[in-house]
């Protein structure tokens, strides 16, 4: 159930007009290049293509891959205002994305070092079905090597099979799956959390509480996941379920595994983006030839992008967007003047077929959304919560670990301003957060502690 | 040890860099990357030191008790000058680029200019530094315990959370002196840099004797911040305007 839900979660690449996700709308909306629109949307949107583990990058270089490659079709004039855009909007984008990783490790983080239950061992997943509780050092090597290579071909199955369903526009079965997983997650594994975390603290609940709250929790995360909702409760709950289901991977993955696991994914999801037959390059290949805009529900987006004042000539062809304008009229709502911009939205609306209506707002200053995949913060999480995990106890590892995977991250949005393509965000970040996990928890701490018996500074 | 220590030392220890932090860094995307990437290149100085303080260590023979002190200082003085080194690379990284920040901005001029770069790096190296000295010991200070019970000075945590306070604000100013130095080529600043590092370090080694640690490890700290102040283009008369809120044409000090 736990891979299945990670790949339904990354797959979403329904066209359905239910799940209008505020980024979805946004991307194709490099405003001020409307002819390039339509194929450029369709890149954008594949571009937050999730998949567990294999996500891409930020889409705020989609973004700006899309309006670069626009622009290289009008002449290097354009080209360097772009880049300049680029860059004058990417440290803010790395801000952007700094901020709801930092909350998802921390929410982590915390949970681990305060929550006994999710570092007790209990069993593992069917997936990593070898158990580590070996004497020999080689025999738990093996089982874990061999636990990475059942998980890794699970998930790659699962994915292929997606591609397949989405290749033959399976959309409906696609959905459904989504809906379902992010059910279980928002119900059972909250309601898990909740009795955890009251177990922890000694705090009686009494039972209709309880169904009020995960009730309230899991309704209105479902409408602010899959339909529309205020911008920061969905980054809020898209958070939440990326932590819980880090905290699931923590609690069921063994020791060894988990580490050759993070590695193993990270290996996978640069095969999966970069080469040529790799599944999720093939539906972004499959997505831009048939120039649909990809809904995904379970991508975190950080802005919103306003193109609305441009109402662009393929909207016509994209019939299900009418319910794709009522989630950026949704964000404007919350960002600007409600009543101003309804009208202004109103107004558009209705010759939206026919002709690009250029409404007196600032269609030029666009706000460039950033995305990221769920299954890139999950990962994160997995690494630093693994790192606190550890019996030592010690928060020095943990703090090394964030940094190194804030910096990872920082230099994957650089390549991929460099690049300006997709690029996965995983390998850096976890490599580097594998290079720093080992090394602070062998090296650093005898150090620091030594350090610290005799009081001393370095 | 209560909630009444844990907070407290927190606040006497990361209490004036959280604030730098909320007032001159927080609101600039790039000084937070910035930030960062300086707490980052800290990191991987003390990840070689550590290395090769570890590998000294399992060279030689752990009941020796002299030759593990002489090992430790060995490893502390190491570890300092090698966190000047990275200081000197960090230097040399954020100079390539500002000129890329200067070749892609729309009017030539890098929308931050060294000597910020200098003082947000010198932050990051001492966040990182005195997390790394401070956290275990407050996640420590929450859970029960006697100080000192075996006849060690119950001071310890309060002195190290001074002692930690007063290591982020030199690393600062350090930051601000290196890279002054390092800018108009002169020497003597940055040699003048690694002693107080290597000054401070060692006077911790008079610890639990805190009078030897911690008073001039303060005057060392008092007399950086008037030397960066100097050289960030401070002076007295700025100081006395300042102070006075006296109006000079705008008052830049009652402007946030």
């Amino acid at each position: 159930m736990i891979t299945f839900m990670n790949n339904s979660d990354s797959e979403d690449e329904t066209c359905n007009e239910r799940t209008s996700l505020m980024s979805a709308e946004s991307p194709p909306i490099p405003s001020y290049q409307d002819g390039l629109q339509a194929s450029e949307a369709g890149e954008a949107q594949i571009h937050r293509k999730r998949h567990a583990g294999s996500s891409r990058s930020p889409n705020n270089v989609a973004d700006g891959d899309v309006s670069d490659s626009g622009v290289r079709a009008r002449g290097s004039a354009l080209e360097n205002e772009d880049e300049e855009l680029t860059l004058k909007y990417g440290a803010k984008h790395v801000i952007m994305l700094f901020v709801p990783v930092t909350l998802c490790m921390i929410v982590v983080v915390a949970t681990i070092k305060s929550v006994r239950f999710y570092t007790e061992k209990n069993g593992q997943l069917i997936y990593t079905p070898f158990s580590e509780d070996t004497p020999s050092v080689g025999q738990r090597l093996l089982n874990s090597v061999l636990n990475t290579i059942i998980m890794i071909s699970v998930i790659v199955v699962m994915t292929v099979f997606l591609v397949v369903l989405y290749k033959y526009r399976c959309y409906k079965f696609i959905h459904g799956w989504l809906i379902l997983s992010s059910l279980m997650l928002l119900f059972l594994f909250t309601y898990i959390y909740l009795g955890e975390v009251l177990k922890t603290y000694n705090v009686a609940m009494d039972y209709p509480t309880v169904i009020l709250v995960i009730w309230n929790f899991g309704a209105v995360g479902m409408i602010c996941i899959h339909w529309k909702g205020p911008l920061q409760l969905q980054q809020a709950y898209l958070i939440m379920i990326s932590a819980l289901m880090a905290l699931v991977f923590i609690k069921y993955l063994p020791e060894w595994s988990a580490w050759v696991i993070l590695g193993a994914i990270s290996i996978y999801d640069l095969m999966a983006v970069l080469c040529p037959k790799g599944p999720l390059r093939m539906l972004v290949e499959t997505a831009q030839e048939r120039n649909e805009p990809i809904f995904p529900a379970l991508i975190y987006s950080s802005a919103m992008i306003w193109t609305v004042g441009m109402a662009k000539p393929d909207t016509a062809a994209r019939g299900p967007s009418q319910q794709t304008w009522d989630a950026a009229e949704d964000e404007r709502e919350n960002h600007s003047s409600p009543s101003h911009s309804d009208s202004q939205i109103l107004e558009t609306r209705s010759p939206v077929p026919s002709h690009p209506i250029t409404s007196s707002e600032e269609p030029e200053e666009e706000e460039r959304g950033v995305k990221l995949g769920l299954g890139d913060f999950i990962f994160y999480s997995v690494l630093v919560g693994k790192a606190a995990a550890t019996p030592s106890g010690d928060w020095n590892t943990t703090l090394a670990c964030f940094v190194a995977i804030l910096i990872g991250l920082c230099l994957t949005l650089l390549l991929l301003a460099v690049f300006k393509k997709a690029l996965p965000a995983l390998p850096i970040s976890i490599t580097f957060g594998l290079i720093f996990y080992f090394s602070t928890d062998n090296l650093v701490r005898p150090f620091m502690d030594t350090l610290a018996s005799h009081q001393l500074y370095i | 040890m209560t909630l009444a220590v844990f907070f407290g030392c927190t606040f006497i220890a990361f209490g004036p860099a959280l604030s730098l932090f909320l007032f001159t860094i927080a609101r600039d995307p790039l000084r937070i990357i910035i930030l960062i990437a300086g707490a980052f290149f800290w990191l991987v100085s003390l990840l070689l030191s550590s290395l090769i303080w570890f590998i000294a260590v399992k060279a030689s023979d752990p009941r020796d008790e002299a030759l593990q002190r002489g090992l430790l200082i060995f490893g502390v003085m190491f570890s300092v000058l090698l966190q000047e080194a990275f200081r000197f690379l960090y230097y040399k990284l954020l100079r390539k680029a500002i000129e890329g920040l200067v070749a892609l901005s729309e009017d030539g001029c890098s929308p931050i200019s060294i000597q910020q770069m200098a003082y947000v790096a010198g932050v990051g190296f001492g966040l990182m530094s005195g997390a790394f000295s401070m956290i275990n010991l407050l996640a420590d200070a929450l859970g029960p315990g006697t100080v000192g019970i075996h006849g060690d000075s119950q001071l310890y945590f309060l002195t190290s959370a001074f002692m930690t306070m007063v290591l982020i604000f030199l690393h600062t100013f350090w930051g601000i002196l290196f890279f002054h130095g390092c800018e108009n080529r002169r020497w003597w600043e940055i040699a003048a840099v690694v002693l107080m590092h290597l000054a401070v370090s060692g006077s911790t080694f008079w610890n639990p004797l805190y009078v030897g640690s911690l008073v001039p490890s303060y005057l060392l700290m008092a007399a950086a911040a008037v030397w960066a102040y100097l050289l960030s283009g401070g002076s007295a008369q700025n100081l006395r305007r300042f102070l006075l809120c006296s109006q000079s044409g705008a008052s830049p000090q009652l402007a946030s």
